[in-house]
């Protein structure tokens, strides 16, 4: 009981000081403002009588200081000022984290506020702020004084206040003349467990699927009587499937709620002038969902103050004006979300771009030079590209705008992106509504059904076998289809999954022959399926823990006569068929080739050391785990170093072998390895030490002299040697591999 | 409820000719055959997943898990629904046996000349009048390397 009282308190004082983070920066646009001044004296005053009854002196004493603050700037006492609003932060900033501490330690931790108390007191002036009466005379043994205690000042000029105060916190069961208050507000909202409401969507997915069942029995019987109950029930099911979506949403302005203080605080610190104006923060969108865009708004956000507002001098003397405006729109469209951030800055200079992604080889200039502006300005989306002239502490987060479309595009949404010099820069994003049920279309490909998602489907194309004849022509044994004169590539959904032959095999194939064709980050390609059979909602239902990393698969569905279907990972297909340049896995060299240039991009690497100083690198989407074991768990299996591990035995290639360096008397207590798939393949590597992670644009050298080795590169400024595992694999020991390894074990 | 060292109710399954144990604890249902829906890609003890009333559960098949031969075709696999502390897995098993009440005297660690996977997917052995009771790690029988 006590921790629920507890919990309440945490979230509802979270919730005040959201509002009072807002209303502190409005009041810096319209200071003295009556309204803004009550509602956060209120807030503060709620969150420091509660503290007072429920026994948290630290946070009663820095509230307690804050709202002294508050009361003289409410009484015209004195001026409200940016120093004071910098406080005030400051002070919401302090008390979140003591909230945060009690949500997950149950205490107010040690960390001594007395600096912001001080500071708080010195700013109030010459009057000072007497000292916290509240501590001492709000027992909490006697719960019904405290409505009386410390602050009878301003119960005398807020005498309607205080019953909604005492309504709103969590202490109020000992404050029976406050229960009518409390009703009220309980009336119109409860607080549900997310986990409730998750649970409620499963049931009514398989409602739904229930549902779907009936229907078709339905109908293949005469029955009016059984006809108008399925009708009902369809009718009721798809109520009620509406409404527990409903129950998950949002509005979006829980998220644009702390833009106000995000925006000021870093216009301040660039010293820029930025107002923020949002619109639609009603719009509402899956919980999941909101917490998914958080990061990618922000960074964009972020973005746009630092890089595409300019400073009051520049906008000054480019004829606008010196405030700088920053709109965030959010609004439904076409049963998606739609949400627009948009500045009045500098824009963005697409040859500035363009000079920049060639300076770091993220393009060829034989690329560059039939890029469209569009092509161009997509070029900021790449992985290492950061237009900034001087690196400030916002941009250097080591986080660019490839983690927010990579982020957005997780969801299932697209970002866009608009300029025009000297007037603005505006980013679209596109998001569905909800990641539990979406619309996908279900193909037929040896024999079993999958769903794509529709998100990622273009069109169809279906060939008779007449037509097939001709139409796919293949480039050194890689199919492709011309549609409307553009080359699409086709990969063969049954023989990437590997459980039929490719159509291609044989010109003659009597299968059917339908082109899926997908969007895959910005590439097209055709999946070549036997049947495309229709387009279904279908409920999203994840892959258990042991098949999460087969990246072709994004989870699982069960259909209407109540089989598990497959939901295709359309992106992760691209990738294992190397559709999309990666730049990580086994398609490093494919990559490299794709560029035709004398480098490629490899985004994030696992450094390893062997030997004293030899560097090497491995993609780390190749990286399973990284791993340490005590010397005398290796084995030998015949010729070959193996280990124990999880059950199975991994073989092992020990890399300072494969480098022909010795190894480093550092693994006589403890040797690490890195666990790497390649395929369906893992395989250990045995190294000296492992250096790092890095996530940087690497400029490939392709110079390799051993199989195995995609190339070299300059990783934190030593020479590295960047592995691929499938080849390394491949030619360490062909025959080692060509079992699988677990038949080893019965042997 | 009395607590018994390595005692206690077992429901017991056949996967080949050897007879295991899961304490019943650990077992959330017993299923006959179920239709199975194959994961391309995933490792080879991976079956595929069968629906349970609606939940997607993962069937783990004990045959490849011992490095057995494959059930010979239609003979059908029945499923033993075990918790682990995640998801639910089904375990694909020959034979479901009798719940079985063992002694506690009667366990014994696995002798030391029993090697392999079986040892590992054991904690020890019941003696039971005419067989044995090998005694299955829940978490260790669902995993996949």
């Amino acid at each position: 009981m006590e921790d629920e009282i507890v919990q309440e308190f945490v979230i509802e004082s979270t919730e005040n000081l959201d509002q009072v983070a807002i209303d502190l920066v409005e009041l810096e646009r319209s200071p003295g403002d009556p309204a803004l001044l009550s509602s956060i004296f209120r807030a503060m005053h709620t969150i420091k009588g509660t503290c007072g009854f429920l026994g948290y002196p630290k946070l009663e004493a820095v509230a307690h200081a804050a709202e002294s603050l508050l009361s003289l700037l409410r009484d015209n006492e004195i001026a409200y000022s940016s120093a004071l609003a910098n406080a005030l932060l400051a002070t919401t900033d302090a008390m979140r984290e003591i909230l945060a501490l009690l949500e997950a330690t149950g205490a107010e931790g040690d960390r001594d506020y007395g600096e912001i108390i001080s500071t708080l007191r010195a700013l109030a002036g010459p009057q000072g702020v007497p000292a916290p009466r509240a501590a001492a005379s709000a027992p909490p043994v006697e719960p019904p004084t405290q409505p009386a205690s410390g602050e009878q000042a301003s119960q005398g000029s807020y005498p309607s206040d205080a019953a909604t105060e005492r309504g709103a916190h969590g202490a109020e069961d000992a404050q029976p003349v406050h229960g009518e208050a409390k009703a009220a507000a309980a009336d119109l909202n409860i607080r549900v467990d997310v986990r409730l409401l998750d649970t409620l969507m499963n049931l009514v997915g398989e409602l739904v699927l229930a549902r779907n069942q009936i229907i078709q029995h339905t109908e293949s019987r005469n029955d009016p009587a059984l006809a108008a109950t399925s009708q009902r029930l369809n009718l009721i099911t798809t109520d009620l499937q509406a409404g527990i979506m409903k129950t998950r949403m949002q509005p979006i302005g829980n998220v644009l709620s702390k833009f106000p203080r995000v925006v000021r605080d870093l216009a301040q610190a660039c010293g820029k002038q930025v107002r923020l104006e949002t619109e639609g923060r009603e719009t509402e969108l899956d919980k999941t969902i909101i917490e998914a865009i958080k990061d990618p708004l922000t960074h964009l956000v972020r973005n746009s103050v630092d890089h595409g507002i300019e400073s009051p001098e520049t906008r000054r003397s480019a004829g606008k004006n010196e405030e700088g405006r920053l709109m965030i729109r959010a609004f439904h469209e076409g049963g998606q979300v739609n949400i627009e951030i948009q500045d009045d800055g500098a824009g963005i200079d697409g040859q500035k771009v363009l000079r920049k992604a060639l300076d770091r080889g993220l393009v060829s200039p034989d690329a560059a030079a039939r890029m469209s502006e569009r092509e161009i300005l997509a070029l900021i989306f790449l992985p290492g590209f950061s237009t900034a002239d001087k690196v400030t502490n916002v941009s250097g987060r080591g986080v660019g705008m490839d983690v927010v479309k990579t982020n957005i595009e997780k969801i299932g949404g697209s970002i866009d992106l608009f300029t025009a010099p000297g007037e603005g820069t505006t980013f679209k994003i596109k998001i569905p509504l909800t990641l539990a049920i979406v619309p996908a279309l279900i193909v037929t490909t040896g024999g079993d059904r999958y769903a794509i998602p529709q998100v990622n489907l273009l069109e169809l194309v279906r060939l008779n076998s007449g037509e097939r004849r001709g139409a796919i022509e293949t480039i050194s044994g890689t199919p492709t289809y011309r549609l409307r004169g553009k080359l699409l590539p086709l990969v063969d959904l049954g023989a990437e999954l590997g459980v039929e032959s490719s159509h291609f095999q044989d010109a003659d194939d009597p299968r059917s022959f339908n082109i899926v064709v997908l969007q895959a980050d910005d590439r097209q390609f055709g999946l070549v399926v036997s049947d495309v059979n229709d387009t279904e909602e279908i409920v999203v239902k994840p892959l258990g823990r042991q098949l999460q990393n087969i990246r072709h698969l994004a989870g699982a569905t069960i259909m209407g006569d109540g089989r598990v279907a497959l939901i295709l990972d359309v992106i992760g297909l691209a990738h294992g068929a190397h559709v999309v340049a990666e730049n990580s896995d086994g398609a490093a060299a494919e990559a490299h080739q794709e560029t035709d240039t004398d480098g490629t991009v490899i985004s994030s690497l696992l450094v390893v050391r062997v030997g004293d100083d030899r560097q090497l690198a491995v993609p780390l989407a190749q990286v399973a785990r990284l791993e340490e074991f005590e010397p005398e768990r290796l084995e030998q299996a015949e010729s070959r170093q193996v280990v124990q591990y999880r059950g199975r035995i991994l073989p092992l290639i020990d890399l300072a072998q494969f480098m022909g360096v010795p190894a480093t008397a550092e693994r006589s207590t403890s040797v690490p390895m890195v666990v790497a798939r390649a395929g369906r393949r893992t395989v250990g590597l045995v190294v000296d030490a492992i250096v790092d992670i890095v996530s940087e644009a690497v400029r490939l050298q392709p110079i390799s002299e051993r199989s195995g080795v995609v190339g070299t590169a300059v990783v934190g400024s030593k020479v590295t040697s960047i592995l691929d595992i499938s080849e390394l694999v491949q030619n360490f020991d062909q025959a080692m591999f060509e079992n699988d390894f677990e038949l080893e074990v019965a042997r | 409820m009395t607590v018994l060292v390595e005692g206690g109710k077992y429901c017991s399954f056949k996967v080949g000719e050897l007879l295991f144990g899961i304490d019943v604890q650990d077992v959330q249902e017993v299923l006959r055959y179920q239709e199975i829906t194959r994961v391309p890609l995933a490792p080879p003890v991976v079956r595929g997943l069968i629906n349970l009333r609606g939940q997607i559960v993962t069937a783990v098949d004990m045959r490849r898990q011992l490095n057995m031969e494959d059930r010979p075709a239609g003979v059908m696999p029945m499923n033993v629904i075990v918790r682990t502390r995640e998801d639910p897995i089904s375990l694909l098993v020959d034979e479901i046996g009798d719940v079985i009440e063992v002694d506690p005297e009667g366990f014994e660690d696995i002798p030391p000349t029993v090697s392999g996977v079986v040892r590992e997917l054991m904690s020890g052995v019941h003696k039971l009048s005419d067989s044995l009771l090998l005694v299955l790690k829940t978490e260790r029988a669902v995993s996949i390397c």
